[in-house]
C-alpha cells in the first residue's frame, strides 16, 4: 500500500494487486505531482490514464466507468479509457499509460514514469 | 531399434490422448509405464457432472478400459502416487516404494482444487469437486442429508449444484462476485443464468463471502461475512483449481504457476515433458479440454522427435453441462472504445445475444437461451471474417444472411393483419389500425386507452408507434416519452412502471428485461436505475456503489480542484459550544483552508484531501456528528427559525418540529435533493415558501407547502393543505415525500414532478385519501429501516477503505 520501491524487473514496476481495484472503478498511483488512475472495467480490463480530465483537470478516477469510458465527475466529459480521447463533441486528450497484468499483479512501465 | 522407456505421471485425459497420438504415429517407439494416484483407469472428467446428476454411470464415461492398457503393453500402476523424481539417475519413485527408470518422462499431474482456508474447512462434510471420489462422496451425502451449500458460482460449482439438486438435495449456491460465471459471461447473461437456476429451486446468493463453516466435527451450517447463516450438512467448494506442479518444483524444474514448458511441451529438462492442467505455457495455464488435447497432440509429436509442431493459444468456447440451460461464450467480451457491440435481447423468451466487434471482425460472443449460432459466430471469429456487409443482420444468425436489410417501417407494413403486436393483451395489427382510423386517435396514450396495446409491459411501444406512423402518415410524430438515455428507448416513467410491474430487482435484471441496448449502461442511466431500485426494493436491493456519482460514493462534495467539502448535520440548524469546538479542532488538525456557513444553516469545511476524509469523520463522529448528506440526492437540511422558544411572534415550536422531521427523514434517498424548512410564523424567517417542502406555523396549526424552488428557477411554494397537530404535519410531509420518491424521475426536483402529476392529484392523494396517505407513510418508514445508517461512521470503521487511499505511492529515486 504505502511506498513501493521494489521494481519487479528493469522495465516494470509492481503497483498492487488486481483485486485492489473495484470493478467499474479506479485506484490511483501517486508519483510526486503525477497521479495515475488505474481503471478496471466490468469485464476486468485494466487501463491507466493520468488522473486529469483534459477539460478542467477533474479527477477522472472519481468518475463513473461504463462501456470502456469514464465520465468525469466535474462536468461530465466522457473520456475513452483506451485512447484517452474525449468522446462526442468534446475535444481533448488525457495522457495514457501502459498497464500490464501479470499473475494478478498490476505493472506500470517504468520508462513512461520517468 | 531398442525401445525407449516412457514414464507418465498421471492418468488423466491429456496423457491418455497423448498416448493415442503416439501409438498412431510410432507404435513401437516406447515401452510405457503410467503411475496413477487414482485407483482406476482413464475416464472423461468433463462428464463427472452427468454422473453426479444421475444421467450417466461411471462405466459410460471411461475412455480407456483395462483392455486398452493390455493391448498396448502399458504398465499401469493404479493408486500409486509418485513422491520423487531423480533427474540425475532418471528414475521416479512411488509412495508404495516402486521405482522405475525412464528415458523420457511426462508429468501430467493435473491440478488441485482450491480449498478456502475458512474455519471449519477440514470438517467432515466439506468436499471439493474434482474426481470420481468426490462425486461418490457427494452421491452418498445426497442420500442421507437434505441441505447443501455449493461455494462458487462458476462452471463447476453450478454443475455440482444442479447435480446435487437432481439427487434431491436442497441446494444454495454462494458466490463471491455479483453475477454467476463472471469469467465466461457478462452480467446480463449471468443474470439470466441466475434466474434460471432460481426457477429450478436452487437458491443463489451473490456477493456472498463465506466467513466460516459451522459445526462440531461435522458440517451443520455456513456463515457468511454479513452474518447470515445457512443450514446445511454438506458444503462443496468449487472455487477454482491450482495447477499441481509440486513434483516439478521438488525436482528443480522451472515452475511458475504451473510447470513451465516450451511450445513443444518440454520443461527446463529436455527429457521431461509436462502437459495438461499442470503445465504453464507462455504464461498461461489451462483448464478446459480443447487446449489440453492440443498439448497432448504436440507432446506426442515431440516424443517422436518431431519438433515442427508448436502449441498456439486458442480461445475456447464455454458451455455449461446442465440439461436445459443453453449458454455459450467465447473470446474477448470486454468493452473498449475501439470495439463495437451488437446486442439482441428478447425478454419474453429469455434470450440474450451479444457479439463484440473490433475492426469489423468478431472477437467475442456471449449467447444465452439460444445458442445454435454459437459455432457460426466462433467460425467467423476464427477466420477473422470482415462482417461489415452483414452487420445489420449479423446478430440474427446464419439463417438471416443473404437477404437485404429490411426497412423497419417496411417490415411493419408487411405484417399480416392478424399479426400479434401486443403479446400481453393479445392485440393484433388490424385491431390497432382499425381503432386508430375509427376513433381518429392521434396519440400513443389514446391508443393505449382504446386498445390496451402497449399498456402493460410496454415493450411493443415501438411497434405501436410505427403502426401509428403508418396509419396517420405525417399527422403522427413519435415523440411519446423522451428516452432515459441512448441505452434505451424507454422513458423514465416507463422504466419505473416496469421495474414495479415485472419486479425487477437488480440493474442487470432491468437491462435484460427491458432490452437495454448497451451491456453496461452509461453515466446517465446507471445512477437513475440504482435510485429506482433502492426506492422500490429497499429491503432486497443491494445498492450498486459503482453506479453512484462520486459524491454519494465518498459521502462528501467534490470541489473543482479534486478536494472535498464536508458538512455535518446540525439538526434543525441548532448547534452547541462543544460541537463548534469539535469543528474548530478538526479544522486546525487537518489544516482545512475554508470554513463557511451554508444557506442550509450548517457549517461547511472545504478543501479536504480525499485521503483525510475518514480521519476527519472519525473526529467529527466522536463529537456526535453524523453526515449532513449535503451531497445526496436525498434529504438535505431542515431549516428552522427559533419559533415559540424565543421569538415574540412564534406561534409553534418550529425548531422542535424541524428537528423531528430531520431525525425522521435523514438518510432517505429521493429523486433529486430535498430541502425542507419550518417557519414559526407567517413572517417566514426560515424561508419555507421557496423550499421543496415547507411548513408555516400559524396559531391554529400548520400550513404545509411544497414545490417551491430557489435555484435555476425561482418559484414560490404551492399549498398542500392545513393540519392542526404536529404529528399530522409530520405524517403529511412524510407521505408527500414518499409519493415523490415513488413517482419522481431521477434528478427531477419536486416542483417539476408536481407540475407533471398535477397539484390537485397530489392534494387528493395526500390530504383527502387517508388510507393512501398512511400507506405512503408506512412505506417510507419501512425503507428508513435500511437507509438510516450513518455513512461516515461506516467508513470510519473500514467500509470502502480502498476508496480513500492511493493503491501505491511511487518513489522511483529510492528504488535505484
Amino acid at each position: 500500500m504505502s511506498a513501493v520501491n521494489v521494481a519487479m524487473s528493469q522495465d516494470w514496476i509492481d503497483v498492487g494487486a488486481t483485486e485492489e481495484v473495484p470493478q467499474r472503478g479506479a485506484r490511483c498511483v501517486k508519483k510526486g505531482d503525477l497521479t495515475i488512475a488505474i481503471f478496471r472495467t466490468q469485464d476486468d480490463q485494466f487501463f491507466a490514464l493520468e488522473d486529469k480530465c483534459p477539460h478542467k483537470h477533474g479527477p477522472l478516477s472519481q468518475g463513473i466507468v461504463h462501456d470502456g469510458c469514464v465520465t468525469c465527475p466535474l462536468h461530465n466529459w466522457v473520456i475513452s479509457l483506451s485512447s484517452g480521447q474525449a468522446q462526442g463533441a468534446d475535444e481533448g486528450e488525457t495522457r495514457t499509460f501502459t498497464v500490464e497484468v501479470r499473475d494478478g499483479r498490476l505493472l506500470l512501465d517504468l520508462e513512461e514514469l520517468r | 531399434m531398442k525401445k525407449q522407456k516412457l514414464v507418465i505421471i498421471g492418468n488423466g485425459m491429456a496423457p491418455g490422448r497423448m498416448l493415442e497420438h503416439l501409438f498412431e504415429m510410432a507404435p513401437d517407439a516406447y515401452d510405457v509405464t503410467i503411475f496413477n494416484a487414482e485407483p482406476r483407469v482413464n475416464y472423461d472428467r468433463i462428464m463427472l457432472s452427468p454422473v453426479l446428476s444421475g444421467e450417466k454411470s461411471f462405466e459410460e464415461i471411461i475412455i480407456h478400459g483395462d483392455g486398452w492398457y493390455i493391448k498396448h503393453g502399458i504398465m499401469l500402476y493404479k493408486g500409486h502416487k509418485i513422491v520423487e523424481i531423480d533427474r540425475e539417475n532418471k528414475t521416479v519413485t512411488s509412495d508404495q516404494g516402486t521405482t522405475e527408470s525412464y528415458d523420457k518422462l511426462a508429468i501430467a499431474t493435473g491440478s488441485n482444487p482450491f480449498i478456502i482456508p475458512v474455519p471449519g474447512h477440514d470438517m467432515a462434510g466439506v468436499l471439493s469437486y474434482r474426481d470420481l471420489d468426490d462425486v461418490t462422496a457427494m452421491m452418498l451425502a445426497a442420500q442421507a442429508r437434505d441441505k447443501a451449500v455449493v461455494i462458487g458460482g462458476g462452471l463447476l460449482g453450478l454443475e455440482a449444484a444442479a447435480g446435487l439438486q437432481a439427487r434431491g438435495m436442497d441446494v444454495t449456491v454462494v458466490h463471491l462476485m455479483p453475477t454467476l460465471m463472471e469469467r465466461q459471461l457478462d452480467p446480463s447473461a449471468g443474470y439470466l443464468l441466475q434466474k434460471e437456476m432460481e426457477s429450478r429451486g436452487i437458491a443463489v446468493k451473490t456477493q456472498a463471502n463465506t466467513k466460516r463453516i459451522l459445526g462440531d466435527k461435522k458440517v451443520e451450517g455456513l456463515e457468511l461475512e454479513n452474518g447470515e447463516v445457512i443450514d446445511c450438512s454438506l458444503v462443496v467448494m468449487a472455487v477454482g483449481i491450482r495447477p499441481n506442479g509440486i513434483l516439478g518444483s521438488e525436482a528443480d524444474l522451472n515452475v511458475n504457476r504451473g510447470i513451465v514448458v516450451d511450445p513443444q511441451m518440454r520443461t527446463s529438462d529436455p527429457d521431461i515433458l509436462a502437459l495438461g492442467e499442470c503445465a504453464e505455457i507462455d504464461g498461461q495455464v489451462y483448464g478446459l479440454v480443447a487446449p489440453l488435447y492440443e498439448m497432448a497432440r504436440i507432446a506426442a509429436h515431440t516424443l517422436t522427435g518431431d519438433d515442427s509442431q508448436s502449441f498456439q493459444h486458442q480461445d475456447t468456447a464455454t458451455k455449461l453441462k446442465v440439461t436445459g440451460i443453453d449458454l455459450f461464450s467465447v473470446g474477448d467480451f470486454a468493452e473498449g472504445e475501439d470495439r463495437d457491440e451488437i446486442v439482441l435481447r428478447d425478454a419474453n423468451a429469455g434470450i440474450y445475444k451479444r457479439v463484440i466487434l473490433q475492426d469489423n471482425k468478431i472477437i467475442g460472443t456471449v449467447l444465452y437461451g439460444e445458442t445454435s449460432d454459437g459455432a457460426w459466430f466462433n467460425d467467423l471469429k476464427k477466420k477473422e471474417t470482415d462482417v461489415s456487409e452483414m452487420r445489420d443482420t449479423l446478430i440474427f444468425g446464419q439463417a438471416y444472411q443473404g437477404g437485404a436489410a429490411m426497412d423497419p417501417m417496411a417490415a411493419v407494413a408487411a405484417l399480416p393483419d392478424d399479426a400479434e403486436i401486443c403479446g400481453c393483451n393479445g392485440i393484433c395489427k388490424s385491431k390497432i389500425v382499425g381503432t386508430i382510423q375509427e376513433k381518429g386517435l392521434t396519440s400513443l396514450d389514446e391508443v393505449r386507452a382504446h386498445t390496451k396495446a402497449s399498456a402493460s409491459c410496454g415493450t411493443c411501444t415501438g411497434l405501436v408507434e410505427q403502426l401509428m406512423a403508418l396509419t396517420l402518415g405525417d399527422d403522427f410524430s413519435a415523440n411519446a416519452a423522451q428516452s432515459m438515455c441512448p441505452c434505451t428507448d424507454l422513458g423514465h416513467g416507463d422504466v419505473r412502471r416496469l421495474i414495479k410491474a415485472k419486479e425487477l430487482k437488480s440493474i442487470p435484471a432491468v437491462m435484460q428485461e427491458l432490452e437495454w441496448k448497451t451491456s453496461c449502461g452509461c453515466a446517465k442511466c446507471r445512477p437513475a436505475l440504482n435510485y429506482y431500485l433502492v426506492c422500490d426494493w429497499p429491503d432486497v436491493y443491494a445498492d450498486d456503489y459503482q453506479s453512484r456519482y462520486i459524491n454519494e460514493r465518498v459521502h462528501a462534495n467534490i470541489q473543482k480542484d479534486g478536494t472535498y467539502s464536508v458538512v455535518p448535520r446540525m439538526w434543525g440548524g441548532m448547534t452547541s459550544s462543544s460541537e463548534l469546538r469539535a469543528i474548530a479542532d478538526v479544522v486546525d488538525k487537518f489544516d482545512i483552508p475554508s470554513v463557511k456557513v451554508t444557506g442550509g444553516q450548517r457549517i461547511d469545511m472545504l478543501g479536504i484531501k480525499k485521503e483525510d476524509l475518514p480521519a476527519v469523520w472519525a473526529d467529527l463522529g466522536k463529537a456526535g456528528f453524523v453526515s449532513g448528506q449535503a451531497y445526496a440526492k436525498g434529504l438535505r437540511t431542515v431549516k428552522t427559525c427559533v419559533g415559540s422558544d424565543w421569538c415574540r411572534f412564534g406561534t409553534q415550536d418550529s425548531t422542535g418540529l424541524g428537528i423531528k422531521l430531520e431525525k425522521f427523514m435523514w438518510g432517505s434517498w429521493t429523486p433529486a435533493k430535498l430541502k425542507l424548512a419550518v417557519s414559526g410564523c407567517p413572517r417566514n424567517c426560515a424561508e419555507a415558501t421557496c423550499k421543496d417542502i415547507g411548513i408555516i406555523c400559524v396559531d391554529s396549526g400548520y400550513e404545509i407547502h411544497f414545490a417551491g424552488a430557489a435555484g435555476l428557477d425561482i418559484k414560490g411554494t404551492e399549498i398542500l393543505g392545513k393540519v392542526t397537530t404536529e404529528n399530522e404535519a409530520l405524517e403529511h410531509v412524510v407521505a408527500l415525500a414518499q409519493m415523490y420518491r415513488e413517482q419522481g424521475f431521477y434528478l427531477e426536483r419536486i416542483y417539476k414532478w408536481a407540475a407533471r402529476i398535477g397539484l390537485d392529484e397530489i392534494r387528493k392523494q395526500i390530504m383527502d385519501d387517508e388510507d393512501r396517505r398512511k400507506d405512503y407513510f408506512d412505506r417510507f418508514v419501512f425503507s428508513q429501516k435500511f437507509a438510516q445508517v450513518d455513512p461516515w461512521s461506516e467508513r470510519v470503521s473500514g467500509k470502502d477503505k480502498h476508496e480513500f487511499k492511493p493503491i501505491a505511492t511511487l518513489d522511483l529515486e529510492a528504488a535505484e
